[in-house]
């Protein structure tokens, strides 16, 4: 099997607040077309690392390269500007516009009036966001303001997709539809998906890295991790 | 509400209605009143670049009067050195929108907080004022224009474009100012329609969001910024055309607060709303002023505090809020109504 291209890379990422070492010399690589889930117990430091990688935070020490373009410390707009899209852990959202105007500013960033347009147009009847284009996203319920936000990835059409958390606080059916949505991104873009959810993380991916007090502990298959005694003990003991 | 605010469509409307509105005012005003409009007119298109870069662009700037200042002086000093108005007019959009790029470039590259930008702004404000008040030297003169401290700079009349000989009437300012205002919200209204504004609201709505979707919102922080400033510089010339002098207290603490109330309760998110607050609040406070009854600042706290206390997003998105209210109620009666009928039908 021929290697793939990496498309990112983290060389020794560490971030530490204070006496906090949230990410410690984190060595990581993300192949072309690969889904990745990122599990570990609360706190154990993937938002950070995450916000790393999407420029939220500027790194204590180490280096992340996107496309072979060195992208440590740099502004948001540039990393999401290289064609990442990306969706936080807290909703971030235009509250005070509508769902469409929601998704339109997010294709309008590569396209013109007109292809933006049928771009959120062509979102809206994916996604099933028809009732809600309308409305003002801030009175909207909480999966469906996940919806929109998954809505803004995709219709950018990224060829890397960061998404902390992305069925947190849904339903079964919600859950079960970013789910398909995942695997169907992944046909064209990588992935890097922070998930809790045994069960949606098997159901999406192959390759787990599982993060434990800022460090990768393990990087395997999820049947694998969950066979792995330790791993047990310090994730999947917390899960009942 | 999104709809009113949204439409160019609207804005023409209320545009053609204010082109009525100037054709009219001759025959509606009194000469005095008229000559005192091109001052008001002058003060409102202050409104509308506050209303612009703060209600829209989410950027608070407590010192907007700055750039209104450095317009009307701009202006004074150039008409009197030109020796006519028209490249005057330009030179006072351009010191103001200049001044703010490189104002708001520190700002906003500084990565510094929008509430440094709002005490920024203020403080720019009221150095300006010490700044100005102590020209009155002989000394003090931009080519033959002397800035005259305290007392300020005399600002020469409008006059045809091309022939300084040709100054305008009264009647004529009165409609040239009307025009200018009228194209500044025109322009106002489209450039919220644009790309450019709709970024500009999302940065408004969340600066964080719209960087991760790969804008850079320095940019679009700085653009509006500066547009506004160079729309708050067009107001200070014809202010200062309407009172024929500009004095220091265009920076004044009290010229800064009057244009964030007029903001508030015109309402945010609305461009004609501070326009015309300004037109009413002025012409209140004047003849509450004449009548000496009260003390109009009293007056202006207490609107202010009624607003920000009972209808803080102001008058023109509560009147929205208001219709739309009662269209969804209309509509959902109907509904009933209709749903009775046939029950009634299908009974008889
Ligand atoms: N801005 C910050 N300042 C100080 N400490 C922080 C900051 N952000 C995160 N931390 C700390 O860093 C550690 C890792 O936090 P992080 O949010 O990355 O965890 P996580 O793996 O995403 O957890 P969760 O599953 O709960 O989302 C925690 O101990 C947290 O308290
Ligand atoms: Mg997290």
């Amino acid at each position: 099997m021929s290697r793939r291209e990496i498309v990112l890379e983290t060389r020794n990422l560490s971030m530490h607040f204070g006496g906090v070492r949230a990410v410690e010399n984190v060595n990581f690589e993300l192949q072309e077309k690969e889904l990745r889930c990122l599990i570990g117990p609360n706190g154990a430091g993937k938002s950070t690392f995450f916000k790393c990688l999407t420029g939220q935070l500027s790194p204590s020490s180490g280096d992340v390269v996107i496309r072979d373009i060195p992208m440590t410390g740099r502004e948001s707009h540039d990393i999401a500007g290289l064609g990442v899209g990306i969706k936080t852990q807290v909703p971030n959202l235009f509250d005070g516009l509508s769902t469409k105007e929601n998704l339109w500013l997010s294709a309008r960033r590569w396209h013109d009036d007109k292809r933006a347009n049928i771009l959120t147009k062509e979102t809206v009847e994916r996604l099933e966001l028809g009732e809600i284009s309308r409305s003002v996203v801030g009175s909207l319920a909480h999966g469906q303001r996940q919806m929109v936000e998954l809505g803004m990835v995709i219709v950018a059409e990224p060829w890397l997709v960061l998404l902390d958390e992305p069925a947190a606080g849904m339903t079964d059916d919600e859950t079960q539809k970013t789910a398909e949505l995942i695997k169907e991104i992944n046909t064209t873009s990588a992935l890097i998906v922070v998930e809790h959810d045994m069960n949606f993380i098997r159901a999406i991916s192959d390759k787990v890295t599982l993060f434990h007090q800022g460090e990768i502990l393990m990087e395997d298959t999820m049947d694998i991790i969950s066979a792995d005694p330790k791993a047990r003990e310090i994730y999947l003991g917390h899960k009942s | 509400m999104m709809r009113l605010y949204g439409s160019f469509r609207g804005t023409l409307v209320v545009a053609s209605i204010a082109v009525l509105f100037t054709l009219l005012a001759p025959s509606i005003f009194q000469f005095f009143t008229i000559i005192t409009l091109t001052q008001v007119i002058g003060l409102s298109i202050l409104a509308l670049s506050l209303a612009l870069v703060w209600g829209f662009g989410g950027v608070l700037c407590f010192g907007q009067s700055a750039f209104f200042g450095i317009g009307a002086y701009a202006y004074s000093v150039a008409a009197v050195n030109i020796g006519g108005s028209t490249g005057a007019i330009l030179i006072a959009m351009l010191a103001a929108a200049t001044f703010a790029t490189l104002l708001g470039y520190f700002v906003f590259y500084g990565k510094l907080s929008d509430v440094y930008l709002a005490v920024i702004t203020l403080t720019v404000s009221l150095i300006l004022y010490s700044l100005m008040r102590r020209t009155s030297g002989p000394e003090y003169k931009i080519g033959s224009a002397l800035l005259g401290g305290f007392n300020g700079t005399g600002s020469p009349p409008l006059n045809v474009p091309g022939n300084s000989e040709a100054m305008l009437f009264p009647l004529q300012t009165f409609y040239v100012s009307m025009g200018a205002l009228i194209l500044a919200y025109v322009f106002a209204g489209w450039l919220v329609t644009t790309k450019f504004g709709r970024v500009c609201v999302s940065i408004r709505e969340n600066e964080l969001r719209t960087s991760l979707l790969g804008y850079d919102t320095r940019l679009y922080k700085l653009g509006i910024f500066a547009v506004s400033a160079g729309i708050a510089g067009l107001g200070g010339v014809f202010f200062c055309v309407g009172v024929t002098r500009v004095t220091p207290d265009v920076f004044s603490l009290g010229q800064s607060a009057l244009a964030i109330i007029w903001v508030i309760v015109g309402g945010r998110g609305t461009l004609i709303g501070p326009i015309l607050a300004t037109f009413v609040l002025y012409f209140l406070t004047a003849s509450l002023g004449s009548q000496q009854l009260m003390n109009t600042n009293l007056v202006l706290g207490g609107i202010l505090v009624i607003f920000v206390l009972l209808v803080p997003s102001g008058v023109i998105p509560s009147i929205a809020k208001w219709f739309d209210l009662r269209r969804v109620k209309k509509f959902s009666k109907l509904k009933e109504r209709r749903l009775k009928m046939r029950k009634h039908r299908s009974v008889g």
